[in-house]
C-alpha cells in the first residue's frame, strides 16, 4: 500500500475533510469510505439522493475515423449497437477469456468514445488499448487526469440535478452535454446503486462548484462503504471481486454482455466456455440464520464467497459467491465457512433487493 | 453514536478494550475509540457461557458493515454472562459502548492481571 503522501487526492479532498469523512486508500487514491455512516448514506440514497465522489474512476478517449472499431476488438460488447449520446457496459478480455476490467463506453460522438474504466486496472487497461491500437486509424488519450466524477443516484437524483441543468437530463443508458450549476460538464444516466440517477463527468476544476451546488440542493454525501453495499444488494459486480483474470465471463454471469460475432479479444475463449458451460458460477446468496459471510470464505464443498455484506435494507447478511455450477440455482441451500463457524446460506435471484420488498 | 469518553472507574487495555471490576467478576467491553474505528455494528452474536477467555487473547467478535474485528480479553476468566441483547440490537456497541453495549461478564481467574491494564488516563494518552 503507498504511503498517505503518495496517494492521489480528487478535487474534491478538502470538502470530504471538513464533512469528516473518513478516507482511506483505495486504489492509490486516498477516498472517502463514508461521511456520518455506511447505513444512514445508504439509505439516503435508497429513499432520496446521495452524491458519490468517484473521481478515481478512470477514463479512456478514443477518437478517430477507427475509434469505434479498435472498441470493437477489445470490448467485449456489440460496440455498433451504440448510438451516438449512448452508453454500453462491457469487458475488456484477454485472449484466454480472463476478464481485464469492467467498463462502460460512452458514445459521445460519431468517432469520439469516452471509456470509464476501474481504478486499480486504469493503467493496465490504458497499456493495453495502447497495446492494440496501432492496427487501427485512432487515437488514444488517456482521460485520467482531464476528469472528476459525481455520480448523484437515488429516487430524488433526477429531480434534484434537473433543477440545477439547463436542459432535459439524457434518458437510462445515454449521455449528453448540458450546464449544471452553471458549468459544462457531461451528464450520463448511468450508476451503481440500482436506484434512478446520474452521473457526471467533468473537468477537475469545475468539481468543487458542482459538489457544492449538489449538496446545497440537497444530496447527501455518500463514500465507498455504502457505494459497496448499494451495488451488492443489486448484485453488481465489482471487479477484484466478483470477477478477475483468472474468470471468464460465462462463469461470472456476464455472457449477456459478450458478443462473440464481433471478434474481440477473447471471443474464441468466450465461445467454448460458453459452449461447455462453466464448473463454477456466480451467484447472489443470503444467510438464512444470522452472521455475515466476508470475501474469501470458502463454502462448504467447494466454491467461495467473493463479496459479502450484511445489507441495510434486508438486515441479513448477503453476498456473491462461486459455487459448483449444478448447485448455482436460486432456492439451493449451502453452508460458509466463516472464520471456522458454518453458516447457512441459500442461492438467491438477482437482484437480491427490489425496490417494492420494503 | 455517543459522544468520545472514557469512565474513570474503567480499567483499560491498550487493544481498545475496557473492563468494569467488581468483586471478582469483571464486565468487558470495546471503548468508545474502538467502536469509532469500526463504524457502526451490524452483527454481534455472543461467546458461549462457561468459556475460557485469556488476557490479550480475541474471545468474541463484532461486526461493521464493512469489516469483522476481534474483540480481546482484557483479564483471563470465564464467561459467566453474555450481553444477548446485542444479537437484536449490536448498535448498542456504538450508541452507549460502556453501558447497554456491554459484551460479556467474566469471573477472574487472576486478578493480579489488572496490574498491567491502563487507568483512562493512561488509555487517553495512548490514543496520542
Amino acid at each position: 500500500m503507498p504511503a498517505a503522501d503518495t496517494l492521489k487526492r480528487t478535487p474534491l479532498h478538502e470538502r470530504h475533510r471538513a464533512a469528516g469523512a473518513r478516507l482511506v486508500p483505495f486504489a492509490g487514491w486516498e477516498m472517502p469510505v463514508q461521511y456520518q455512516g455506511i447505513g444512514p448514506e445508504h439509505i439516503a440514497v435508497r429513499r432520496g439522493v446521495g452524491v458519490f465522489d468517484v473521481s478515481h474512476m478512470g477514463q479512456i478517449e478514443t477518437r478517430g475515423p477507427q475509434a469505434a472499431r479498435l472498441l470493437q476488438r477489445l470490448l467485449s460488447n456489440d460496440v455498433r449497437r451504440i448510438p451516438e449520446g449512448g452508453a454500453q457496459y462491457g469487458l475488456l478480455c484477454r485472449e484466454d477469456g480472463g476478464i481485464l476490467d469492467d467498463v462502460f463506453t460512452y458514445r459521445l460522438a460519431e468517432e469520439h468514445f469516452l471509456v470509464v474504466t476501474n481504478a486499480s486496472n486504469h493503467e493496465k487497461d490504458r497499456a493495453w488499448f495502447e497495446r492494440h491500437a496501432g492496427d487501427f486509424d485512432a487515437d488514444v488519450i488517456d482521460g485520467v487526469d482531464a476528469w472528476a466524477m459525481l455520480a448523484v443516484q437515488g429516487p430524488r437524483a433526477r429531480e434534484l440535478v434537473g433543477g440545477l441543468a439547463d436542459g432535459r437530463l439524457p434518458s437510462r443508458m445515454h449521455v449528453c452535454q448540458r450546464d449544471v450549476a452553471g458549468l459544462p460538464l457531461l451528464v450520463a444516466g448511468t450508476g451503481y446503486t440500482g436506484e434512478d440517477g446520474v452521473e457526471l463527468l467533468m473537468a477537475p476544476d469545475r468539481a468543487l462548484a458542482v459538489w457544492d451546488a449538489l449538496v446545497q440542493a440537497g444530496a447527501t454525501p455518500a463514500g465507498l462503504g455504502a457505494r459497496d453495499t448499494l451495488r451488492l444488494e443489486v448484485c453488481f459486480h465489482l471487479y477484484g471481486n466478483d470477477m478477475d483474470e483468472e474468470r471468464n465471463p460465462i462463469e461470472a454471469g456476464l455472457g449477456w454482455a459478450c458478443k462473440e460475432e464481433t471478434g474481440f479479444v477473447g471471443a474464441e475463449a468466450v465461445r467454448a466456455a460458453r459452449a461447455e458451460g462453466a464448473a463454477e458460477r456466480l451467484v447472489p446468496f443470503a444467510l438464512t440464520g444470522g452472521g455475515i459471510a466476508r470475501q474469501g470464505n470458502p463454502v462448504a464443498g467447494g466454491g467461495v464467497v467473493t463479496s459479502g455484506t450484511m445489507s441495510p435494507c434486508l438486515g441479513v447478511g448477503i453476498g456473491m459467491a462461486y459455487l459448483p455450477a449444478e448447485r448455482a440455482r436460486p432456492g439451493e441451500a449451502f453452508e460458509i465457512d466463516v472464520r471456522g463457524r458454518a453458516r447457512s446460506a441459500e442461492v438467491r435471484e438477482k437482484p437480491l433487493y427490489r425496490k417494492d420488498d420494503e | 453514536m455517543a459522544d468520545e469518553s472514557y469512565p474513570d472507574d474503567l480499567l483499560y487495555h491498550p487493544e481498545h478494550d475496557w473492563a468494569r471490576i467488581e468483586g471478582d467478576v469483571a464486565t468487558f467491553g470495546i471503548t468508545w475509540y474502538a467502536q469509532d474505528q469500526l463504524g457502526e455494528v451490524v452483527f454481534c452474536e455472543p461467546p458461549e457461557v462457561g468459556r475460557a477467555v485469556a488476557k490479550d487473547e480475541p474471545y468474541t467478535e463484532v461486526e461493521s458493515v464493512k469489516a469483522v474485528s476481534d474483540v480481546i480479553a482484557p483479564l483471563s476468566g470465564e464467561i459467566v454472562e453474555v450481553n444477548a441483547a446485542l444479537t437484536d440490537r449490536p448498535e448498542a456497541v456504538n450508541a452507549d459502548p460502556y453501558g447497554d453495549g456491554w459484551l460479556v461478564k467474566v469471573r477472574l481467574t487472576d486478578p493480579g492481571e489488572r496490574d498491567g491494564l491502563l487507568d483512562a488516563e493512561g488509555y487517553r494518552a495512548s490514543l496520542g
